[in-house]
């Protein structure tokens, strides 16, 4: 370690017990830092596409999650390395912004780091591969975005969205059954979105799962599920043409939040106290009643007697329903949430066709069922499948098609997967190379490689000869002039993905290369690292 | 330049043939271990819990087992799961689907030994579970028309499930309690309407079903102990000093005359409102909270049997039965429902005096008294009627059903291996091995019953080669028979469920090629 000499040649300590900490400088840090980076993504390769394995992560807890989505496992996987930190945050960046890929997004930052690693031990700087592989991902990006087809759909004709988000779940445990809920997640978000501007929330979809029962048993319910009952046993388990009154306040007696002491010191306080306190329950019960409420859905809890009166008066009501259940009820029946009985009026309630309570199982678990709502706009998957950790998996998946999904909606552009895209990219890079004078060139040609290290991930995961596979579907690429050869994961005998139908889209796709870009160009120029020692 | 480590301290990462290997391991440890309960021959576990008093449990029951299992490896959690999720959802079979997972998982370590691709195995399982469950469904026995055969069947599939259990003694008993209670439901698959009440002494023989309702309290003293035509009002109030709800309210006096008031006041109050109760003219009132002595004495005094502190599920379930509605306000007892029975008597059952409700308005509910020697036997007991009860329940809705005895395995594994036969590639390799993990379930049954399994099989084997055989294993008689003629039935939901629930927990368990630990949370030191 260099030491820093004063002018009478004493050793000068710049950092704070400077012999008790661990640094790496220079050459060293960068493979040092490669080499984390590298560690990450060869978990994650293993992962990728249709034939990709999934990992089991326990938990601090020892709960077991057992996924395939690249996101979970390294959100999941409790890394101390800082770089490799880095590549977790790459991975939930992808997902908050896509939704999926994010397996992808870092094996393509570690295949970048891999080639970078190898120009750095031919004496090239860090600065100028980073900048060599920016350049690079500009040419990618661009010849993305001409080999993208824009594709054609509509609410009636959803076939094409349909294939594509088959092409996201092909690589999840559900694959079984990808069709049905490729339809799903198309219907589901074909329900909630605005078409006119291209926009879908996805908070209107809500992904409700129980266990028990098969997963070809998951369906789209057009309105709510909540997992409640109702609050006294014998009120009625289905409702037709309900109006619902959406509540936030308690059917309890008012506590204010100021302090405040009621004395009572004699016997007609006690007895007026009394007599007000059966009026305030009777009030609240007739308040429900006179607007003409069918249901209450409230978010807090019922006194016995409250309970009893809404029985009596023939009000079924559910209590103890989630916040964000409450607003999207709301949402679904056109109703308004209502904090106080006063502010309550006929026009706040909220509309439902049909409100159903099932039970499940031998187990007394039921749910609410909320149907056919005023305003359709939320809808419910609700997941069936054989235990807890495939649920969640299922979920995971849904959640990455309906991403899919929206992010077809907002653009129409798609292009092929299977790694026929990194493949077209990887050609076009080398083609462009090229034309760069200078040491770039040489960083531009490792990226061109680096992309291809996804279709040779697919190839290798599947059991296919990868280099062999990899320079046959290039050299189709090129002699016919068409990007839509890539690995045939599924063993169907074609590389063309068109007739597979294996699509992505293309936002999702850019944004993995340009993600991945930055991260690495990040890493590239850390020199230094200073850890302080352990202790 | 080694890697320097990127996962926190003690968190572990095992990769590839390691992380299969220890998955492997796990699995087939927790499938090996509820083997040996399998059958009607099956042995009983001793399950000691480590909590204070170190309570014993001795069962039969899979899913019990592995519930009280402290388990560290992820795949054994995986096994542990569904069978939980079995229980929860057909509650039979418990064992079944983690020794067929176990299986399963067995078969599939050879192959990837062989150097077989687990996605390989994965949509070879994927395709013999289909044609399984498609050979199923292609023999299924639907009796819903025909009421008596329906009730016959029921029945034996009651006996089925039970004789693997403690009950098989008396399991002609048990089969018929359980299928009437079963049918005085009426297709609603709502179990909580039946209850089950333990009472040690006497034998499992005693047990009995019991047409009304018996509730286990006692009548207050000085009411009546025997009440005809009874009109019963089920409550939910507070009997004791009807406090005031509002918030903040409090009572402050400054002489003893005014506490004395409002002593006063509250009685009559709580005078009101047990007059008010007693304006809905009942002559039994049953609250889910507790009844003071004065409110008590006054009903005492109406000649109205009070019963305080019946449990919210007691309730619940006498409403049900009685048709009255659990009331909490007593203000227009022109509008409450009341409920009705014919006769409300105290009974005793060994030496505890129960409240029996008899001739109730609506027959869904009911109760099962069980006796047996020791608490032990009680719980067991009642596991098992509850197995029983679940499997009813669900095939009254769904009421195809199956031979048993190995019968399903044997017409799913001939099936199978027939598809192997067509199934070109090496697929065939994996569909080839589920046969023989189906297969291993007679085999199990037969060597937990102490048979020669390897011949059985092989005879039942043989005789499933004719169409439309039959055969399975009576375990009872140790040979191969004809299931029909000897009654044993099973549900298909539940066979379904099991071949279903266990190629997912395999394929799962398959696809890992990677398992990583994370540290175990610290626990804050409680010194």
């Amino acid at each position: 370690m260099a030491l820093a000499f004063d002018e009478f040649g004493r050793p000068f300590i710049i950092l704070r017990e400077q012999d008790q900490k661990t640094r790496l400088r220079g050459i060293d840090a960068q493979k040092a830092n490669i080499a984390a980076g590298k560690a990450v993504a060869r978990i994650l390769r293993s992962s990728l596409g249709p034939k990709g394995m999934d990992k089991m992560l326990q938990g601090p807890d020892g709960d077991v999650t057992i996924t395939n989505d690249g996101a979970t496992i390294l959100e999941q996987m409790d890394v101390d390395n800082q770089i490799a930190k880095l590549m977790v945050e790459l991975s939930r960046s992808q997902d908050y912004e896509i939704g999926d890929g994010t397996t992808g997004v870092v094996v393509m930052a570690g295949a970048l780091l891999e080639q970078a690693e190898r120009q750095l031990d031919r004496g090239i700087h860090p600065i100028r591969i980073a900048e060599g592989y920016e350049m690079a991902s500009r040419v990618a990006v661009e010849h993305l975005e001409r080999i993208a087809q824009k594709f054609e759909f509509d609410v009636n004709n959803f076939e094409p969205l349909v294939q594509t988000c088959m092409t996201t779940l092909s690589s999840k445990i559900v694959n079984r059954c990808k069709r049905s809920l490729a339809e799903i997640a198309v219907k589901a978000v074909l329900a909630v979105a605005d078409l006119e501007r291209k926009d879908v929330n996805l908070d209107l979809i809500k992904v409700e799962g129980k266990v028990g029962g098969k997963l070809e048993d998951t369906e789209l319910i057009y309105g709510i599920l909540v997992d409640k009952d109702m609050s006294h046993p014998q009120m009625p388990k289905q409702i037709e043409d309900a109006h619902i009154a959406i509540l936030t306040c308690p059917f309890e007696p008012p506590k204010p939040k100021t302090k405040h002491k009621v004395d009572i010191d004699t016997v007609e306080k006690f007895e007026t106290l009394r007599k007000q306190e059966q009026q305030y329950f009777d009030e609240m019960v007739q308040k429900c009643k006179d607007v003409g409420a069918t249901l209450v859905i409230c978010q807090w809890g019922f006194d016995d007697e409250a309970n009893h009166l809404l029985m009596h008066r023939n009000l079924p009501a559910v209590r103890w329903v989630g916040g964000v259940e409450l607003e999207l009820i709301a949402i679904a029946t056109g109703g308004r949430i209502v904090p106080r009985f006063q502010e309550l009026t006929p026009e706040k309630l909220g509309k439902a066709g049909l409100v159903r309570e099932k039970s499940f199982g031998t187990t007394k678990e039921r749910m609410l069922y909320i149907e056919h709502c005023a305003n359709s706009r939320a809808v419910t998957v609700f997941i069936r499948g054989g235990n807890k950790m495939m649920i969640e998996e299922t979920k995971r998946s849904i959640h990455d098609a309906l991403c899919v999904a929206r992010n077809l909606i907002r653009n129409k552009s798609i292009v092929y997967g299977g790694g026929a895209a990194e493949i077209a990219c990887s050609l076009a890079v080398e083609a462009a190379a090229d034309k760069y004078p200078g040491v770039e060139q040489y960083a531009i040609r490792a990226f061109a490689e680096a992309l291809d290290s996804v279709p040779m991930a697919l190839a290798e995961n599947s059991g296919l000869q990868l280099i062999e596979t990899l320079s046959a579907v290039k050299s189709q690429q090129i002699k016919e002039n068409i990007p839509f050869y890539g690995i045939d994961c599924n063993d169907v005998g074609t590389n063309d993905m068109r007739e597979q139908n294996v699509f992505e889209t293309l936002i999702g796709k850019q944004q993995q290369i340009l993600l991945a870009t930055q991260v690495v160009k990040m890493i590239l120029k850390i020199d230094d690292v200073i850890s302080p020692s352990e202790y | 330049m080694p890697i320097d480590k990127i996962f926190k301290d003690e968190a572990s990462e095992e990769k590839g043939e390691r992380a299969r290997m220890s998955s492997f391991v796990g699995a087939m440890a927790i499938s090996d271990l509820v083997k040996t309960t399998l059958g009607p021959k099956g042995m009983d576990k001793i399950l000691q819990s480590t909590g204070r008093g170190h309570a014993v449990t001795v069962t039969n029951d899979g899913a019990t087992i592995l519930k009280s299992l402290h388990i560290d490896n992820p795949a054994a959690k995986v096994l542990i799961d569904i069978s939980k999720v079995q229980d929860d959802e057909v509650g039979d079979g418990t064992t079944s689907v983690v020794v067929l997972a176990g299986e399963l998982l067995r078969e599939a370590e050879k192959l990837v030994a062989s150097k077989i691709h687990p996605m390989t195995i994965i949509s070879g399982y994927r395709m013999a579970a289909e044609c399984g469950r498609d050979a199923l469904l292609k023999r299924v026995i639907d009796n819903k028309e025909n009421p008596e055969k329906f009730r016959s069947d029921l029945i034996k599939i009651a006996m089925t499930t039970l004789c693997s259990k403690i009950l098989s003694q008396d399991k002609e008993h048990f089969a018929e309690m359980a299928v009437d209670a079963i049918f005085r439901l009426k297709g609603s698959t709502n179990l909580e309407a039946i209850q089950i009440i333990k009472k040690p002494g006497g034998s499992l023989k005693d047990s009995f079903l019991d047409e009304g309702f018996i509730l286990d309290k006692k009548i207050g003293i000085g009411q009546p102990k025997r009440i005809e035509n009874a009109k019963i009002l089920v409550a939910n109030t507070a009997m004791d000093t009807d406090k005031v709800k509002i918030y903040g309210a409090r009572v402050r006096v400054d002489s003893m005359t005014k506490v004395a008031e409002i002593e006063g006041a509250e009685k009559e109050k709580m005078k009101d409102k047990v007059n008010k109760i007693l304006a809905h003219g009942i002559n039994c009132f049953v609250n889910r909270q507790l009844i003071y002595n004065f409110p008590e004495e006054l009903f005492a005094d109406a000649g109205v049997l009070a019963i305080e502190h019946a449990d919210f599920e007691g309730i619940e379930r006498l409403g049900l039965v009685t048709g009255g509605e659990i009331a909490s306000t007593f203000d227009n007892p022109e509008s409450v429902k009341l409920g009705h029975c014919k006769l409300i008597e105290e009974i005793m059952i060994g030496e505890d005096k129960l409240i029996h409700f008899s001739g109730v308005a609506m027959g869904q509910a009911c109760s099962i008294v069980l006796r047996g020697a020791s608490h032990h036997v009680l719980d067991e007991a009642e596991r098992s009627l509850h197995d029983a009860l679940c499997v009813l329940s669900q095939t009254v809705n769904d009421s195809r059903v199956l031979l048993g005895g190995g019968w399903p395995e044997m017409v799913m594994a001939k099936e199978v291996d027939e598809l192997a036969r067509k199934t070109p590639g090496k697929k065939s390799h994996a569909i080839e091995a589920f046969s023989r993990a189906l297969v291993a379930i007679p085999t199990t049954i037969a060597d937990n019953a102490g048979l020669d399994s390897a011949e059985l099989v092989a005879q039942l084997r043989a005789e499933h080669h004719s169409e439309g055989c039959n055969s399975g294993i009576d375990v009872i008689s140790g040979s191969v028979g004809d299931m029909e003629e000897r009654g044993i039935y099973e549900a298909f939901k539940v066979k379904q469920a099991v071949l279903l629930s266990a190629t997912e927990a395999a394929e799962m368990i398959l696809r890992v090629d990677d398992i990583i630990t994370c540290a175990p949370r610290r626990r804050e030191d409680r010194m």
